[in-house]
């Protein structure tokens, strides 16, 4: 087993929160992982990025090389296009949302970002913002896209859901809830869409 | 025993906690800030009552550390790379008092400058001040030579550098722990006149420490800190040093690598073994993080004798951070590249936070600033220098930490008359307060505005030296008590600060004006914090 998957998204939007649910999980089923994070002045509202690496056996690099990424898994659309290069034309995946975060003025035209992002051969975009609302807080987007993503992680299910119960343990049983329905329902909708 | 999920700074913190740390000395700045905050929260270095609050600036840690170790403890000072330049005397003369308890520096280089104004290469420090080097390749390589590095300070009485770069300080994987050590109990050099830097002293001091230059190297030939790897290639043998070795093994995960490998964590470097490699092979591929050190040394000044590929010929690229695709094409081997990254793809650089006081700060001062002619702000290392872009572009310099202060003094003092200072809160009682000094000593027209969030904001909100006693120190550095104003920077209240900026600026002495609001970062935190102990005590009710 081996999982290459670079976390794309602006300084503040929870790329980390993804990071440690998968690495918790992959940690679980007894992999070795390397997760390489951006700290310091992007975090201020710039482009931020992770490299997350699992495998069965051990890893050099901390950084993922290019082109060999089996996915992105984006919470921003404009920050997923940042990281084609990464990307492994045979089999990645792209896994993002189509919520835009808006902090710069020359912003492209959304649909010119999802029209790049559908060009992908394995590529699943979702409204993540409004999953999360309607399950009850925008908050759980992050955990919608990694319920999207969760097919394709080489992880099992339980083991994604274990790791939410305990991340979010001490923020209380509600908070539990919400992110176990986000995750269930980013899957849903991902398996929906690739059938 | 388990193992745990550490980022290569926390693997530091662990290891130096578990070598029987007895305090850590620091000053926040990224990539080593999570060092000395581990350390902070950790249950383990509470009870062992290991001292860990923030110092005002690196060269204070490195001395409050000389301190410690003086007294016979062991002490770990962090730093990124150019802070080591603040602390630059102190580590330099470390060396020639040498350490009684365990002193070890760790410098965080930042190549690709991801946060920092120049990617300098702390090895050459090692080697400028002459002591022993280590430089990890791995989060658990970073855990074993923070211990190693209190043994070999000990077992050769001298401070050890320990040099690590971005990616390690900020990548996570997991760490073994070993046994935790006792602390040391305090005990006195035996020689109390070694740590008087006098002439007469000094002289016996360095004599000694050039003598151990050669004890040094053989403890990096049987450390086990360098490696030998044998290969069937002879052609080429490559040098890695510290992450550098993990680029050149990604590229090599699904198959043996043909070439002979020389791995490099630890210096000064062993002469017999570059040599060993050097009789083996044609031509050598010396894969570095930072500036071409060793690459430099195998060339010599002539450059005649076997080819030597690296940074300096174009094989890896002179500058920025490795990857493992540059490693790859080093090598000459194909290199996948992925999707064309799609052309509507734009830029989206860091900027302050929405609701940041230092937009109000900033706008009050380009509202005087516009009535003169443009390049007169200068300012200094923060949040703040955000403010050299769009949509503020507000002040003109940002060079090292203080340096708004003495640049807008240097400036009035060739005729750049106003000048303005921006320097933050944290950074003033860092380096800023002897330029105002200065200042106040060559009565010259500047106006130091101090951007008070109470808070070392861009690093992640650290405590700020400066809380609650600045205008006491701005006062008692000799600037008169009408020209030390105090602002509240909201934009409701935008009209009134520009006429105190107006004054201000227009007045022909040292001026203080202190823009004071607390970090929005910071703020929230403390209110969820607050939010979150309410619920609590609700729950107990």
């Amino acid at each position: 087993m081996k999982k290459d998957i670079i976390l794309s998204g602006v300084g503040g939007q929870g790329i980390l929160t993804i990071a440690t649910v998968i690495g918790m999980a992959a940690l679980s089923e007894g992999y070795q992982l390397k997760q390489a994070e951006v700290h310091g002045m992007s975090q201020r509202g710039g482009d931020v990025q992770s490299h997350l690496r699992l495998s069965s056996r051990p890893i050099a690099s901390d950084l993922i090389p290019e082109g060999t990424a089996d996915m992105i898994l984006s919470v921003e659309p404009l920050e997923s296009l940042r990281y084609f290069n990464m990307l492994d034309t045979e089999n990645g995946w792209l896994i993002s949302s189509i919520n835009p975060f808006k902090n710069i003025s020359n912003y492209p035209d959304l649909e010119d970002i999802l029209a790049e992002i559908w060009k992908l051969p394995r590529h699943v975009t979702l409204d993540a913002d409004q999953v999360a609302k309607d399950l009850g807080s925008v908050k759980a987007a992050n955990i919608v896209i990694l319920g999207a993503a969760s097919p394709y992680l080489g992880l099992k299910y339980e083991s994604l859901e274990n790791a939410i119960r305990n991340l979010f343990a001490k923020k209380g049983e509600a908070m539990v809830e919400l992110n176990l329905n986000a995750l269930k329902k980013g899957r849903e909708m991902a398996e929906e869409k690739s059938k | 025993m388990d193992k745990l999920l550490l980022l290569g700074d926390e693997a530091i913190a662990q290891g130096a906690i578990d070598a029987g740390l007895s305090g850590v000395f620091a000053y926040p700045g990224t990539p080593s800030t999570e060092i000395t905050e581990y350390i902070q929260g950790s249950e383990e270095a509470k009870n062992r009552k290991i001292a860990s609050v923030w110092s005002a600036n690196e060269k204070t840690a490195m001395e409050t550390a000389i301190g410690m170790s003086y007294a016979g403890k062991r002490a770990l000072v962090c730093m990124k790379h150019v802070g080591l330049n603040v602390a630059a005397d102190a580590f330099i003369n470390s060396a020639i008092t040498g350490a009684n308890g365990g002193l070890v520096v760790v410098s965080a280089d930042d190549p690709s400058m991801h946060s920092s104004q120049n990617e300098q290469d702390s090895r050459f420090y090692g080697k400028f001040a002459q002591i022993p080097t280590l430089e990890p390749s791995n989060q658990q390589e970073a855990y074993d030579m923070t211990r190693y590095g209190f043994e070999l300070s000990e077992k050769f009485g001298t401070p050890v550098l320990l040099r690590i770069t971005t990616r390690l300080s900020h990548s996570r994987s997991g760490v073994e722990r070993k046994e935790m050590l006792l602390q040391n109990n305090m005990s006195l050099p035996g020689d109390l006149k070694q740590f008087i830097l006098l002439p007469s002293i000094a002289r016996k001091r360095y004599d000694g420490l050039i003598s151990k230059q050669i004890a040094f190297r053989e403890d990096s030939e049987n450390s086990g800190n360098i490696k030998f790897f044998d290969g069937k290639d002879k052609s080429m043998g490559i040098i890695a040093c510290g992450i550098a070795y993990n680029y050149l093994m990604e590229n090599f995960s699904e198959e043996e690598i043909p070439y002979p490998v020389l791995k490099i964590g630890q210096y000064p470097i062993s002469k017999a073994q570059i040599k060993k490699l050097y009789n083996l092979v044609d031509s050598i591929l010396v894969m570095e993080e930072g500036y071409p050190i060793i690459e430099e040394l195998l060339r010599g000044y002539l450059d005649e004798g076997k080819p030597i590929k690296g940074r300096m010929d174009g094989t890896l690229p002179r500058v920025g951070e490795l990857n493992p695709n540059l490693a790859g094409r080093a090598l000459g081997k194909k290199v996948s590249t992925g999707f064309e990254i799609p052309k509507v793809t734009k830029p989206r650089p860091p900027l302050l936070c929405d609701g940041c006081s230092h937009w109000d700060s900033f706008e009050a001062i380009n509202a005087v600033m516009k009535d003169y002619t443009p390049g007169r702000v200068f300012s200094d290392i923060g949040c703040y220098t955000l403010s050299a872009l769009p949509p503020l572009e507000s002040i003109n310099s940002c060079v090292d930490m203080g340096a708004s202060i003495t640049m807008a003094v240097g400036a009035t003092e060739a005729g750049l008359v106003p000048a303005v200072a921006a320097i933050g809160d944290s950074t003033f009682t860092h380096s800023g307060m002897t330029g105002l000094l200065d200042a106040v000593i060559r009565k010259v027209p500047v106006t130091v505005v101090i951007m008070d969030n109470a808070t070392t904001a861009m690093t992640g909100g650290q405590d700020s030296a400066a809380f609650g006693k600045l205008e006491d120190i701005v006062k008692g550095l000799g600037v008169e008590e009408d020209h030390i104003r105090i602002v509240t920077p909201l934009r409701r209240l935008h009209e009134e600060n520009v006429k105190v900026f107006k004054e201000e600026i227009a007045y022909q002495g040292v001026s203080v004006i202190i823009t004071r609001r607390e970090c929005v970062q910071t703020l929230s935190r403390r209110m969820k914090l607050k939010h979150a102990k309410k619920g609590l005590e609700n729950v107990a009710q």
